[in-house]
């Protein structure tokens, strides 16, 4: 086989250990479900009766950012998971395996696209019970979708990274917040980045978050000639960018988590 | 023959200190191998370097002819580890577990099936097979890590303290088995902090302490290598301890140890039984009452004392 195909097949057989938790743990499952359902609820009622947006309801307007925030969200549980298995020691055992060095990332990242399209489809029922609508083409709903999976396949190699840098599970989920925070909320995520001052405003237009927020309200059709994209050139072209962002960000942190993985062991 | 493990000059550093400081180890196929030494001596990081999950800092080790760092690849298919920590998935079935090691192993679906199946068959573990791990007392999760080390069927087998934290009775379990699995021509490096267990499963013993061998042989030799006996008593009163160390200084060819707590005093001899009585003769004299008292050979605690000058602290169980 070649280190390709054993790469792959090693992969899926890692996804579908991980996966087998999801099903025997369900809780884990249901609580991953309500924060993303409590989040769309929260901003749409709270947020929603004070901030009007030109053209478009505030909830319209929300349901993009809530799924971006999701998909940097779920990112997280591939680092969480690779910081569990090496304070469990099962990597360890891993590593002492004649099997491909990608193949525990690749079967992580792989497993936690699943859990995304779970929540990418119970958010989108939750949004369309408080009035979110797609205005255009199936197609191009479908485009949105898989451009919001494949950015948060991305950011899973991130957080991988980083699960296996810090290597306790308790101390990821703090460190996690300190970069999902600013990157979900220094963005056009809840609100329009026009309105924010100066620097924040720079920062914000060039946040790959506000691309990929741009690109999935363009494609689902929550926009209107009231609320123009900025002129910044990445929500200009939201869907490039989004798709250019998400390549940088896989060509630096595959190679980055694969040779971290390589170094890993348990203390 | 080529030996089934070999080391030469082996060196590991974690920054400034020195795990292994130019360990030689060599293990000929088909016998067991313990390596046996305190927390600390360097014992699981020389598992990790044979398993390819360190690579060493400087030196040589093959296990089965493979380099440990060029042929790592090759080596992996070659070996069988059971950690320190049971490396087992708690929320997969024991059969789970072990059919996921087969395919990552690349014995393909079907045989990974039947390989997992005769191995919770051998292992004691057909009714809990199918239950999640996370219901597994200590014992069984060991026994599982252990299966999942001989899934692949690997000539050489690294097992890093398998029975420390388990209670007596699992531990002598563990230890059936392990005699079972050797019986059947394996190669076996062991490392513990027990005698006893290297003494009853071991072929060879390499005794280590800060990260070299300093102690090579069978049970028996390392005994021999302290040599003489050993007489023991035990004194009705701990305050007699001192009076009965001075009492016993002129027939002693070693140091005496003491020990409070149990009332204790070792004195290790040369001379058989005429010693014996002539110790309690010199205790008689002075109205030290003896509750009990024998003579034996050193046993490997007593080696490890001479040897270290500390003794194997079984304890705690400190990273």
């Amino acid at each position: 086989m070649s280190t390709i195909a054993l790469a792959f097949s090693d992969g899926m057989t890692i996804a579908r250990r991980n996966l087998i938790k999801i099903k025997r743990v369900p809780d884990l499952l249901v609580f991953t479900l309500l924060s993303p359902i409590m989040f769309v609820l929260l901003f749409a009622y709270v947020f929603g009766s004070s901030i009007a947006i030109p053209g478009v309801s505030y909830r319209e307007f929300l349901m993009a950012g809530i799924f971006v925030q999701t998909a940097v969200f779920g990112a997280t549980w591939t680092g969480l998971g690779l910081a569990e298995d090496i304070q469990k020691g099962i990597i360890d055992r891993f590593r002492s395996l004649p099997m491909a060095r990608s193949a525990v990332l690749i079967g992580r990242t792989t497993s936690d696209v699943v859990n995304n399209v779970i929540s990418l489809v119970v958010m989108s029922v939750t949004g369309l019970l408080v009035g979110w609508r797609v205005h255009t083409s199936l197609p191009e709903a479908l485009a949105g979708f898989a451009l919001l999976l494949l950015f948060a396949y991305a950011l899973s190699w991130m957080m991988a990274v980083i699960g296996l840098w810090i290597r306790s599970p308790e101390v990821f989920n703090n460190a996690s917040f300190m970069v999902i925070f600013p990157l979900t909320f220094i963005a056009n995520t809840f609100v329009p980045s026009n309105n924010l001052p100066g620097p924040l405003k720079v920062i914000a237009e060039w946040n790959p978050v506000s691309a990929i927020t741009q690109a999935a309200r363009d494609l689902f059709g929550n926009t209107h000639p009231e609320l123009p994209a900025p002129d910044a050139w990445p929500l200009q072209h939201p869907v490039l960018a989004s798709l250019a962002w998400t390549a940088i960000i896989l060509l630096i942190f595959v190679p980055f988590a694969i040779n971290r993985y390589r170094k890993a062991v348990s203390r | 023959m080529a030996p089934a493990i070999l080391a030469e000059g082996l060196v590991k550093r974690y920054g400034s200190i020195v795990a292994l400081d130019g360990l030689d180890l060599e293990v000929a196929e088909g016998t067991v191998m313990a390596l046996l030494g305190p927390n600390g001596a360097g014992k699981t990081t020389a598992v990790r370097v044979f398993t390819t999950l360190l690579p060493p800092d400087g030196g040589k080790a093959t296990v089965a002819g493979l380099d440990v760092v060029a042929d790592a690849r090759a080596l992996r298919r070659e070996i069988g580890v059971s950690g320190q920590y049971a490396a087992v998935d708690e929320y997969l079935t024991g059969f789970e577990n072990l059919d996921m090691v087969g395919r990552l192993y690349h014995l393909g679906a079907r045989r990974s099936r039947e390989r997992a199946r005769e191995l919770l068959e051998s292992f004691d573990l057909v009714e809990a097979g199918d239950r999640p791990v996370k219901g597994y007392s200590g014992g069984m999760r060991r026994r599982l890590d252990l299966a999942g080390a001989l899934v692949g069927s690997g000539k050489v087998l690294f097992l890093d303290e398998p029975t420390t934290g388990l209670d007596p009775r699992a531990r002598f379990g563990l230890w059936d088995v392990v005699e079972d699995l050797v019986r059947g021509g394996t190669t076996l490096l062991l490392t513990t902090q027990y005698m006893e267990e290297a003494e009853r499963l071991a072929d060879r013993i390499a005794v280590i302490d800060h990260g070299k061998v300093i102690a090579l042989g069978t049970a028996d030799e390392l005994k021999d290598q302290v040599g003489g006996e050993r007489v023991e008593l035990v004194l009705a009163d701990a305050n007699d301890l001192e009076t009965a160390r001075s009492a016993l200084l002129p027939i002693a060819v070693g140091e005496i140890q003491t020990d409070r707590g149990s009332r204790r005093i070792t004195v290790p001899v040369t001379g058989g039984s005429a010693v014996l009585v002539d110790a309690l003769g010199r205790l008689s004299e002075l109205s030290v009452k003896v509750q009990d008292v024998g003579l034996r050979r050193p046993t490997l605690d007593d080696v490890f004392l001479a040897l270290t000058g500390h003794e194997a602290e079984v304890e705690e169980e400190g990273k």
